[in-house]
């Protein structure tokens, strides 16, 4: 069904269609117009989840966690500092190899007190086992939340998901949204270490070096073994819904000479800054990374990259930037740009591509090359 | 008379230490609650008393969570259970650092929303799992490794703060009654809401007195009226047989005192301080228990 909606009510929407069991929820701009919406589902009787108004973000992905490990679909969202609270529970959640889906509106840390677009939140959660994944359209936050669920609790991938829309820019967009009914394309949810008191275990009891140790490998073999389950989802999404993903999401790339790496709604300007710079003749294309865990092998060979980070770790540089530079082994003009909700225009992006310096880093606005 | 299942729910060969109180008590708790029972257990001496993984001590599912987080992660278990259709008993077991410092958030949270949980928080008043270091609820005069010189604040009053909740379900009870402990635990299981039951566990290691006293050192803290030990239910308080006793004819607080190495040099003042505060909590209860007020 055509509508229009933001990316909050379209995230909303799409938790609406899977029915978690339990939802936590405790509001913090941007995201809170997606629990209020919930609520509302749920006071309507649109949605039959059990609705928890939790005191904290801690105490969201806490008792997210509790419902979980009973074999319950859950789902909480948050942003920002909420983000950071729950922290703890946040690497606990994927260390009990639980399928939690949340949705993280990306938002800058205070102080001081910010509440615009920028993407440290989540970036400070990537190395939790979490897959990330970051939307750049009001669509791609619907869809991108129906995948999100089959992808976290399929038996080879069993990791929470958090999927990521750049606050106010997206979150409180409003666009055209094509709702769904998914069907069967995620199946009930069967967790195979769900609490059973016919069968009593001890779960997250105290562990030794070389189990703890044998877990840690087996998140990381669940991380690399997503990579096919989310292949997989994002083409049958496609065939049975007609829109398709991919964990970097190209424009005119084949046969550019440079490309522009960026997440989020960035990457989706970054498709206008190409289609300028071909009228001028630059031979530009863009990459939108959409997964940032597992991170994408991108082939990045040939040409010239400029990365745009909406993001940054203080002592060492833009973390899309570095990961790159580690993986794909390439010297990219890194872009510091669009911190806590910086505008960067599609003429901008076009200008970081033409007065590119390989090698060298640009704080935009703020800096020279460094 | 009270049958006590013969069932075991806690095994032997736990890794608690010799005289541990928390692990009789837990013992009663899942006789009380049965095998239909899942126990959330904060970082706290039952995380190391339960063993090893892969092995297990209690035959019953235990969830253990991060330190802060139990009775939030109680509320999605117990959500989860009904939304499933389950009857499961769901019983958060915490240490008293683990409910009245670092928990307490999630606690108000959990009974403000009247969580159909039972929450028992055993306290024997310090941190003992990282060995002894003071909590909100150490009283005031006791040696841990952060006051060495003696606490200089008094214990924080936990049972008023979770009354303030209006719970379905308030009691005390102390390892040294377990069939008091038992009633208490059955009687809070078959009542909707939030119920709490706060257990006094006297710690040979930590309070510093010899292992097989442990038993002996909570009749005397009942006994002296430092531990009270009561009921609340529908707004009603019921003083237990022990403490109505002590009420009228209590044993010298110096006996309790001084049979425990971590009141070692403590003051007059303090002991005045602890006096006062039993004697006003229990002048408090039995005018509630009258109907005055």
């Amino acid at each position: 069904m055509l509508t229009i909606a933001t990316g909050n009510k379209a995230v909303a929407a799409a938790v609406k269609e899977l029915s978690p069991d339990v939802i936590a929820a405790y509001p913090i701009t941007p995201q809170t117009e997606i629990v209020e919406q919930i609520a509302e589902y749920v006071t309507s009787k649109e949605l039959d989840s059990r609705y928890i108004p939790v005191e904290s973000e801690h105490s969201a992905m806490a008792a997210c966690i509790g419902a979980s490990i009973t074999g319950a679909r859950t789902f909480t969202a948050t942003s920002s500092h909420g983000l950071l609270y729950m922290h703890e529970m946040v690497n606990w959640a994927a260390g009990a190899r639980l399928p939690i889906v949340m949705a993280n509106v990306n938002r800058a840390l205070g102080p001081g007190w910010n509440v615009w677009a920028e993407h440290t939140d989540a970036f400070q959660e990537r190395d939790t086992g979490w897959l990330q994944v970051y939307v750049s359209t009001v669509q791609e936050a619907y869809d991108t939340t129906l995948m999100a669920f089959r992808i976290a609790e399929h038996a080879d991938v069993l990791l929470p998901v958090m999927v990521n829309l750049d606050g106010f820019l997206l979150s409180h967009s409003m666009q055209s949204l094509d709702t769904l009914k998914p069907g069967d394309f995620v199946p009930p949810l069967h967790l195979p270490h769900a609490i059973d008191v016919a069968n009593p275990a001890g779960y997250g009891t105290l562990t030794g070096p070389e189990e703890h140790f044998k877990f840690r490998w087996e998140i990381e073999q669940s991380m690399r073994r997503s990579r096919k389950v989310i292949a997989e989802t994002e083409k049958d999404f496609a065939d049975r819904f007609g829109r398709s993903y991919s964990v970097a999401e190209e424009y005119r790339f084949e046969d550019a000479d440079v490309a522009v790496i960026a997440m989020g709604t960035l990457g989706k300007e970054a498709e206008v800054a190409v289609d300028l710079l071909r009228n001028e003749g630059v031979k530009a294309g863009s990459l939108r990374v959409r997964w940032l865990r597992p991170f994408p092998d991108l082939d990045l060979a040939g040409r010239d990259i400029v990365v745009i980070d909406r993001d940054y770790s203080f002592g060492s540089g833009g973390i899309i930037a570095h990961s790159l530079m580690a993986r794909s082994r390439i010297e990219p003009y890194s872009v510091i740009a669009g911190l806590g909700g910086q505008e960067v225009t599609y003429d901008d992006i076009a200008g970081f591509v033409r007065d590119r310096r390989p090698g060298s880093e640009l704080w935009f606005g703020v800096s020279g090359n460094v | 008379m009270t049958e006590i299942p013969k069932e075991e729910y806690v095994l032997k060969c736990t890794s608690a230490c010799a005289g541990c109180p928390s692990s009789l008590i837990l013992r009663y708790v899942l006789k009380a609650a049965g095998p239909d029972t899942v126990l959330v257990v904060p970082a706290c001496c039952t995380s190391v008393i339960q063993g090893i993984y892969p092995n297990t001590a209690l035959n019953v599912p235990v969830y253990n969570v991060a330190f802060a987080s139990a009775a939030a992660c109680a509320s999605g278990m117990t959500e989860a259970f009904q939304k499933a259709g389950k009857k499961t008993n769901v019983i958060v077991y915490a240490g008293d650092g683990g409910t009245v410092d670092i928990g307490i958030q999630a606690l108000s949270g959990a009974f403000e929303r009247e969580t159909d949980f039972l929450y028992i928080c055993y306290d024997n008043e310090a941190y003992g799992n990282t060995g002894m270091q003071r909590s909100g609820s150490t009283p005031i005069g006791a040696r841990t490794t952060t006051t060495p010189g003696g606490k200089t604040h008094a214990k924080k009053d936990l049972d008023a703060i979770v009354d303030a909740h209006n719970p379905s379900y308030l009691a005390t009870a102390c390892a040294s009654y377990p069939l008091d402990l038992f009633k208490k635990v059955q009687k809070a299981l078959s009542l909707r809401g939030s119920k709490f039951i706060h257990v006094l566990a006297p710690c040979p290691p930590g309070w510093r007195f010899s292992s097989e006293m442990t038993v002996e050192m909570g009749k005397l803290a009942v006994k002296s009226g430092l531990w009270i030990l009561y009921e609340r239910e529908f707004g009603k308080v019921t003083i237990n047989g022990p403490s109505k006793a002590a009420m009228i004819k209590p044993v010298p607080l110096e006996d309790y005192l001084s049979g425990q190495g971590r009141f070692k040099g403590i003051d007059q003042k303090a002991i005045d301080a602890l006096k006062s505060q039993s004697e006003l909590r229990a002048k408090h209860l039995q005018k509630e228990a009258d109907g005055i007020c």
